[in-house]
């Protein structure tokens, strides 16, 4: 009796705590929602006297799809750039992790470079950055490496590419948390099985393929999430843009513009569970648990 | 006599040669090291690519700066790359002018410290919640807590403006505090996990005592865990007054005309910067805009950032330390 007594007690003071949450999740998140896709299935029209809406079935979608003649080339071209971006970004938020992580001096001050655009990159000031040609890397322009890429390959394959490396810095630049997450999942690792590996004369190359990698593993998943969820809500990109302008056209209004933003998120989703999908599985031997 | 000097010779022979080997092995101990991470080679290679990629990193905060403090000529002059021959302070003058510098950043400090400092605190609590009690339907509230961190705000954004304008909050910061203070707004699902690794760690013996003492669960909250868990408090503090200070796409909608905070004026700055020069300077002459005078903008814009940074750059880089935030 006493102890159910306490169960419930604590019950309630769990409730209690999580309570502003709960009703934060159902004002600003689940009516929301629900407004938002009912709006997405009429055309919605304010005027002075409140919200007018027409009940329009689908169309919102297709129209989407057929009639609009920018939203899926741009959602199209965000994809492609996105998944060279993904990439790009764990490989070089690694690089810099297992470099930081070596026993080097100035350690504090290598990482408080790499951290510091995740405090000073506004969409605005990288948009502002990217039209003042400041975020491509200079050498890069100078060996015609431009020009090969536009050369040899299809150019539905080469615009993003050569995008891309117009803007490489600030790509690199959304890889601060991710090197933060490395450098943790690094630390962790067992530091006698790397002394044990290398009695028994394995190579650092041998030791970074057989030991490092398989041990931050379930950080690269955590990353890859991270950053795409990170690009697709980042401002910058021109999709979001194009919602935003929608919202306050006449004629396609809040409701078409709700549809695009519920197309954009299930985008989001199916990639998400791609990458779930692909990079999920770990029953690899894992020395992080193994060493102790 | 003469074989017996033989044998010396060869010995001594020999010895030279391990001698020579062990200068050998020592050499290479240096320069390769003992355990392939330790050597001199590698060590090399390790602040050679360190320093030419944080070169590349903050290449375009140096190009910035250097070029707001360009000149017009300089700026044209091909030969001015790095160091403009003269700092040329105008720049900033007129981005400051332009920017309306004081009451923009007013508005910027409103629309971060206020929301941040409600959700620290209400994120707090949600997070001791889930990190602490038992109650059904958790796990669902988890889900969703992770589902709110990958929908875009695009999705809810149409309502939510709609709802704030019925309510008459637009124009004010209250679209901003008022979700943070039910630990919702800008990715309050990543605060309330780190809240909620911290307190895990924290062991559990140490309320268990206070509560035998007769302390209740609101007092153990505010008089014992909040106090230790002044690691997390800060983080989450940066981070959130960080995130809303640099939010434009949301700021702009919400606020409007009524108020504009610093990144949301970079956003108009052409057309602010013709509107005044064409206001102030009537006898004067004219100033056209130039990059120099955008990039000085941008830096000022930068500028109270990279301050705060300067000054609590170990709380933001030590995070996952700090908060445990990756978990197991």
């Amino acid at each position: 009796m006493l102890k159910l007594l306490r169960k419930r007690r604590e019950m309630l003071t769990g409730y209690m705590f999580v309570l502003p949450w709960m009703i934060g999740f159902l004002l600003f998140m689940a009516y929301p929602i629900y407004f938002s896709l009912n709006m997405s299935f009429h055309k919605v029209i304010i005027s002075s006297e409140g919200i007018k809406k027409d009940y329009v079935g689908w169309n919102n979608f297709k129209n989407a799809f057929l009639t609009d003649p920018k939203y899926t080339e741009e959602l199209v071209v965000f994809i492609q750039s996105v998944v060279f971006m993904i990439p790009i970004i764990i490989v070089f938020s690694m690089l810099v992790a297992l470099l930081i992580n070596q026993p080097i001096r100035l350690k504090g001050f290598f990482r408080a470079i790499f951290f510091l655009p995740v405090v000073i990159t506004s969409g605005q000031v990288v948009k502002e950055l990217f039209s003042q040609g400041a975020a491509s890397v200079p050498i890069v322009e100078r060996y015609g490496m431009i020009e090969f890429i536009q050369n040899n390959l299809d150019p539905t394959w080469s615009e993003p590419i050569i995008s891309i490396i117009q803007q490489l810095i600030v790509i690199l630049w959304y890889s601060g948390v991710q090197i933060l997450i490395f450098l943790a999942g690094l630390q962790k690792v067992n530091t006698q099985v790397y002394e044990a590996a290398s009695i028994d004369g394995a190579s650092p190359w041998e030791i970074f393929w057989k030991i490092t990698l398989p041990s931050i593993k379930p950080f690269i998943l955590v990353n890859i999430i991270y950053t795409t969820v990170d690009l697709f809500t980042n401002s910058l990109n021109d999709v979001i843009e194009l919602i935003k302008v929608h919202m306050f056209q006449i004629d396609t209004g809040f409701g078409y513009a709700t549809s695009l933003a519920w197309i954009y998120f299930m985008v989001i989703f199916v990639i998400l569970l791609l990458v779930v999908v692909i990079f999920g599985r770990n029953d690899d031997y894992n020395p992080r648990k193994a060493g102790g | 006599m003469k074989t017996g000097i033989a044998p010396l010779r060869k010995a001594v022979k020999a010895a030279d040669k391990t001698m020579m080997m062990n200068g050998l092995n020592k050499g290479r101990k240096i320069l390769l090291g003992k355990q392939g991470n330790d050597g001199m080679i590698f060590k090399i290679v390790v602040y050679a690519l360190l320093i030419s990629i944080g070169f590349v990193y903050v290449y375009p905060i140096l190009y910035m700066i250097s070029q707001s403090f360009k000149s017009l000529e300089d700026l044209l002059d091909p030969t001015v790359m790095w160091l403009p021959k003269s700092l040329h302070w105008d720049n900033f003058v007129q981005a400051w002018k332009v920017l309306e510098f004081p009451k923009s950043f007013a508005a910027s400090i409103l629309n971060s410290v206020l929301p941040a400092l409600a959700q620290t605190l209400s994120c707090a609590l949600v997070g001791y919640g889930f990190a602490r009690f038992k109650f059904p339907g958790k796990s669902i509230m988890l889900v969703f807590i992770l589902f709110t961190f990958i929908i875009p705000v695009q999705v809810v954004m149409i309502p939510l403006f709609l709802m704030f304008k019925e309510y008459g909050m637009l124009g004010s910061p209250l679209p901003f505090i008022v979700p943070a203070l039910f630990a919702g707004g800008i990715k309050s699902a990543l605060f309330i996990l780190i809240y909620m690794q911290f307190f895990r760690t924290i062991p559990k013996s140490l309320e268990e005592s206070a509560g035998l003492d007769g302390a209740g669960a609101v007092k153990i909250f505010f008089r014992i865990m909040l106090p230790i868990s002044v690691p997390a408090i800060v983080v989450v503090f940066l981070f959130s007054l960080v995130w809303h200070w640099n939010e434009t796409y949301t700021a702009s909608l919400y606020l409007g005309e009524s108020m504009r905070t610093l990144p949301v004026m970079l956003q108009t700055f052409d057309l602010a910067f013709s509107q005044a020069m064409s206001s102030s300077s009537a006898g004067q002459e004219m100033v056209n805009i130039n990059e120099s005078i955008k990039l000085a903008g941008t830096v000022l814009i930068i500028l109270p950032l990279l301050l705060l940074y300067l000054f609590a750059q170990k709380w933001f880089v030590e995070v996952v330390d700090k908060t445990g935030i990756t978990g197991e």
